[in-house]
């Protein structure tokens, strides 16, 4: 047997010491690179707190109880805009959700195998148009549309009934909370369709074929098998929908009539935190002005961190990751 | 028991055509939009949007100075972003798979991903703009750079987590160190993947408005300074069709229809690339 002596082993040794200091430098750079999301994140949350300071020390936690919004005097307070974001992304998730976990339903158990995959990406392209082409297409065709035949009937169907009466108030201005709220509820359809299709494809096919062996119907084996087995994935995906509608800002810029107060009707105008930086930031002028709109953006990012986080702890569970 | 069995089959039959009707109501929107965006954009895509610059009101122009803004733009915020993306991307698939940091950087990418863009534009008017003390093309393309790294970050790490291990340990086998293992195995082997990535991030940003509306502003004039305002297409879009001018709106619906033409592009060829495997 032959035995390798030290002197014979030793020239390999000098050529893997060559490859070390390149080998840690790569390891550096990709270490570097990872620590660069974290330190975006942290600088993100700072630049904003640093930022809305002066709004913030001036107004204390008036700013989010009140609504006075006045540049002139400088009062600021948030409680519109962010009362706005809600409601919006509220009607949008009432909307969106039922339709979205029937296009998953369809697509997982009803659709015939050829046409899922161009359906899925007809449906996944609705994610892929930017949200300024939602807004130029809701004020221009949408919401004509709403203000001359769904707004006036929501008027006349609801009048002299108590509640609805005052929340379908008119008159009918065609932008507002509604129509916005509608092409949200449009936006979020493939994001919470996409993950709620992936987690419904988790679903072992034999707990399908047994409850369809048991003679269930294909809404029954839907309700008692699938949205059971997936219960917490399909709530992460609608967590990651209602992230995208807090946030969503172009599209409803267009369309929701930037107004400065809170109101009953659903069908009159009103405005939302991202709608509001969007359309007053560059004119604003003052320090206090911007700093006041910095702190909605600040308040909005708080929210949406935490929606999306929930979100992501769901979907950790499920191995679906959703756009 | 026949009541009982027709019911079921009744509510079965319901349930099955509302969600018919519901995937139904998701492609028709799309068909909508897309034929409005045709209809109304497509009669003004002309030469002339190419070769002349955004007009004053009231006069005949193009849209030459945005289409080329919005190149610049995104070709420097892929190029900032892209490297970044990618190199965190292979740290968290080859490095550092199980690390807790890698988890932290998972879980911080993915909120990053789908956080709201206005937030990215604001960050950057508070770190560039206002220490360079005005609106610059810099900061709209470090802006979309900040978008692009969790959209490259994430599909490079999938896509190396899909590279086989024996392909790994057969080139370490053969005493190839960990780098040329990672740029000549892995990379090779998960490139389309990559790719598809790169696109996707295009995709996502060349549409992208909030992020610009503060950073790199908008400009009327021919201007490829860097550190300047910068018109770009999304921002002229906003501007034009929110004003009372019929031919600055006319204008808007073209650049909508370029805009979204070249992102459904992007998106198809990027699912093309990926030859059926999941993307998103």
């Amino acid at each position: 047997m032959a035995v390798t002596t030290p002197a014979e082993a030793s020239p390999r040794k000098p050529v893997s010491r060559w490859f070390a200091p390149t080998d840690k430098f790569f390891h550096g750079l990709t270490f570097a690179a990872a620590v660069t999301v974290l330190l975006l994140l942290g600088g993100v949350i700072v630049a904003l707190i640093e930022g809305a300071i002066p709004a913030l020390a001036k107004f204390g936690f008036g700013f989010v109880s009140t609504q006075a919004w006045n540049p002139v005097k400088e009062n600021f307070g948030a409680l519109a805009p962010i009362s706005g974001t809600l409601i919006t992304s509220f009607i949008a998730m009432l909307i969106g959700v039922p339709i979205s976990i029937g296009i998953a339903i369809f697509l997982t158990e009803i659709c015939p195998l050829w046409l899922r995959r161009p359906i899925g990406t007809a449906i996944e392209l609705l994610a892929g148009i930017p949200s300024i082409i939602y807004g130029i297409w809701g004020l221009f065709v949408f919401a004509p549309f709403m203000q001359r035949h769904v707004q006036p009937a929501l008027i006349n169907a609801f009048s002299g009934v108590p509640v609805l009466e005052n929340l379908f108030a008119g008159p009918p201005y065609g932008i507002g909370i509604l129509t916005a709220s509608l092409i949200l509820a449009i936006m979020i359809l493939p994001f919470i369709t996409a993950v709620t299709r992936d987690v419904f494809e988790t679903v072992p096919p034999v707990l399908k074929e047994a409850a369809y062996g048991l003679g269930c119907t294909t809404w029954e084996v839907a309700r008692s098998v699938m949205l059971p087995y997936t219960r917490v994935g399909v709530v992460g995906g609608i967590m990651l929908g209602l992230g995208r509608a807090l946030g969503e800002t172009m599209a409803v810029t267009f369309v929701i009539g930037n107004a400065h107060k809170i109101q009953a009707s659903i069908l009159g105008p009103g405005t939302t935190i991202s709608a509001t930086i969007a359309n007053e930031f560059t004119e604003a002028v003052g320090d206090i002005y911007t700093s006041s709109l910095v702190a909605l953006g600040l308040i909005l990012f708080f929210i949406t961190f935490v929606v999306l986080a929930a979100a992501r702890i769901m979907l950790l569970r499920t191995n679906v990751k959703g756009a | 028991m026949v009541g009982l069995y027709a019911r079921r089959r009744m509510t079965n039959r319901i349930i099955v055509s509302l969600s018919v009707a519901a995937a139904a109501f998701g492609i028709a929107w799309l068909v909508l939009i897309l034929a409005e965006l045709l209809i109304e954009g497509f009669g003004g895509l002309t030469l002339s949007v190419f070769t002349e610059m955004t007009p004053p009101p009231g006069q005949s122009g193009g849209l030459r100075n945005a289409i080329a803004g919005t190149l610049v733009m995104t070709s420097i915020a892929v190029a900032i972003g892209t490297p970044i993306g990618i190199l965190a991307g292979t740290y968290l698939a080859e490095y550092g798979r199980a690390s807790r940091l890698s988890m932290v950087v998972r879980f911080i990418n993915d909120v990053l991903l789908s956080a709201p863009s206005i937030i990215v534009g604001l960050f950057v008017y508070e770190v560039m703009v206002i220490h360079m003390g005005h609106f610059s093309a810099w900061a709209g393309a470090v802006a979309l750079a900040i978008i692009v790294i969790p959209v490259v970050l994430r599909t490079t790490e999938d896509m190396l987590n899909l590279v086989p291990n024996g392909l790994r340990e057969a080139a370490t086998a053969l005493g190839a160190p960990r780098y040329f293992v990672i740029r000549r195995v892995a990379y090779r082997a998960a490139r389309n993947g990559i790719v598809t990535g790169i696109l996707l991030a295009v995709a996502r940003i060349s549409g992208e408005t909030a992020p610009l509306l503060f950073t790199a502003l908008n400009n009327q004039f021919w201007s490829l300074n860097l550190n300047a305002p910068m018109a770009n297409l999304p921002v002229v879009i906003f501007q034009f069709s929110l004003s009372p001018y019929e031919d600055w709106r006319e204008l808007a619906w073209v650049g909508a229809l370029l805009i979204t033409l070249a992102i459904l592009a992007l998106n198809i060829g990027a699912r093309a690339l990926a030859g059926g495997k999941k993307t998103q």
